[in-house]
């Protein structure tokens, strides 16, 4: 193997998500992740003998050992729902050093089946064991959601302005087979949606659901010599960041340091600007993390992420096509979204979405982890 | 308030032992840099801003405001929804989460920027922080904890 260098092209040259995607109560993490990537793989007419870097949120070596292959290279980056977005920057870099050549980034979790899952324990002695978990705030939806209203009163919104998130994501969705919500809604049928953690409505909270994703990465030298079923999606550059243990700890409760610094990191190594994103997806367990990540991304200013939602500029024929397989509000959400953001992007990229935006020639990915704990950044590109 | 024992207990670890310890004293205490004054919360062994790793123990105010908060409507262990949880900004300038007793657990009786008063919750063997809304006649006088 030999270093593709330092500024050498890297793809993602095979992406697919398991063939089900929801409740799949017949298969375990590992098979979704198994399936995901057999298919991944199968578009670049490669074999597993060739694959020599392996990362992913599941244990890897038990992975490894799953697939049938004794990787050079391993990540089990977990920091949370963006850890791909760090496997696949974790990758170009390997791949450019020539510490692995081809590597499979690979997602399955049965989030809502827990079927071949740990059992779901919380840690009375970390940190946010201590400080928030006590206080009846143990799931994501009175956790992650603390600092909302915090963000609301600051810019003069009301508690409704949240429902303007999944309604505008669901004209993308409307209709997608693949979707645990694919319903056009209206904003009032998301205010009449049962109360979950007021400010919080159902449908303003993603489901649980079941499914898995996988990424095949190499350098655009190797890529052009396989038998693609997909034309290649260039990884133009990446940036990762964090802030802390949970959403109770966040410096400034309406603005995220990793969202800032991951996604500066990631616009200057691809040395794009905000002008030159075609497409944007930003994780969305809960509707109003796009309103943080669309002003700490800088695509808009302070305040303005419901106006510009309102707008239409992030819906059909916007300006600024956002969250385009419905986000992890309305498409799935498995627990840990991230590579459902990738996939939706590459497949933008490729052409082959279920609801394309004419003309995508690149896409921005913002990833969080844990709650307001870690980001990871992509920008994608066609060819 | 009556002991709940089912209710999650958490569990104290070298670096927040001052804090529980002063807290089955009926007190909230945080730690505070030597060299740059910075209130550290939660408490750990140096300071984040300047890295410092002299700090000294202070018995804080025990008052702050509602920041932000939910509603949640989703019974946990130990609550009966809906209760409301809360992220308080201390006068000191940290935020300890906290349930909002003394108020009821509708949008309209909760007032960010409201004041409130630390009081502790025997649990588990563990005294809880927890901050009780000030009444001050704009609030729900004689609410029910």
């Amino acid at each position: 193997m030999s270093a593709a260098g330092a500024s050498a092209p890297v793809v993602i040259a095979g992406a697919a998500e398991s063939p089900q995607l929801g409740k799949v109560p017949g298969q375990s993490a590992m098979m979704l992740a198994t399936s995901s990537a057999r298919l991944a793989l199968g578009q670049t007419g490669l074999s597993w003998a060739d694959v020599d870097g392996l990362a992913s949120t599941l244990p890897t070596a038990e992975l490894a050992s799953y697939l049938g292959i004794r990787p050079g290279w391993l990540d089990g980056t977990v920091v949370g729902g963006c850890s791909y977005m760090l496997h696949v920057r974790h990758a170009a870099a390997a791949i450019r050093s020539g510490a692995a050549s081809v590597v499979v980034v690979a997602h399955g979790e049965s989030g809502r089946s827990r079927v071949g899952m740990a059992p779901r324990a919380a840690d009375p002695s970390s940190m946010a064991g201590q400080f928030e978990l006590p206080y009846g705030a143990a799931a994501t939806f009175s956790r992650f959601t603390l600092p909302a209203l915090a963000y609301l009163h600051k810019y003069g919104r009301s508690a409704d302005d949240l429902a303007e998130v999944p309604a505008a994501q669901s004209e993308w969705v409307e209709g997608n087979p693949r979707a645990s919500r694919n319903k056009r809604l209206t904003i009032q049928e998301i205010l009449d949606s049962r109360i979950i953690a007021w400010p919080f409505r159902l449908l303003e909270c993603c489901p649980l659901t079941d499914g898995g994703g996988a990424l095949v990465v190499m350098s655009a030298e190797r890529a052009a010599d396989c038998e693609l079923a997909y034309r290649p999606v260039t990884v133009l550059g990446g940036g990762e960041s964090c802030e802390g243990p949970g959403a109770s700890f966040l410096a400034d409760p309406t603005s995220f340091a990793g969202f800032r610094e991951a996604s500066a990191r990631a616009f200057e190594e691809s040395g794009l600007r905000h002008r030159d994103i075609d497409h944007l997806m930003i994780y969305d367990a809960y509707a109003h993390v796009p309103l943080y990540g669309l002003e700490d991304l800088g695509f808009v200013g302070r305040g303005e992420a419901i106006d510009f939602i309102r707008s239409g500029a992030t819906r059909p024929g916007g300006s600024l096509p956002m969250n385009t397989n419905g986000g992890g509000l309305l498409y799935t959400h498995t627990g840990m979204y991230g590579m459902f953001a990738i996939q939706e992007a590459v497949r933008q990229l490729r052409g082959d979405a279920f609801a394309q935006v004419a003309g995508v020639r690149t896409s921005f990915v913002q990833g969080i982890g844990g709650m307001f704990g870690a980001a990871g950044a992509l920008v994608l590109g066609a060819g | 308030m009556t002991e709940a024992p089912e209710r999650f207990v958490p569990v104290p670890t070298p670096e927040t032992a001052t804090y529980w310890a002063k807290a089955a004293e009926g007190e909230l205490w945080l730690p505070r840099c030597d060299s740059c004054r910075t209130v550290v919360f939660y408490p750990r062994p140096a300071c984040p801003r300047c890295h410092g790793d002299q700090l000294t123990w202070f018995r804080a105010s025990g008052r702050g405001t509602v920041e932000s908060f939910v509603i949640n409507h989703v019974p946990a262990p130990g609550f009966e929804a809906p209760y409301a949880i809360a992220l308080i900004l201390l006068e000191e300038g940290i935020r300890l989460t906290s349930n909002l007793l003394g108020v009821e657990p509708v949008p309209d009786a909760i007032k960010l920027g409201m004041p409130v008063e630390v009081e502790f919750e025997q649990r588990g063997g563990v005294a809880l922080p927890q901050f009780r809304v000030v009444s001050d006649g704009l609030t729900a006088a004689g609410a029910p904890s």
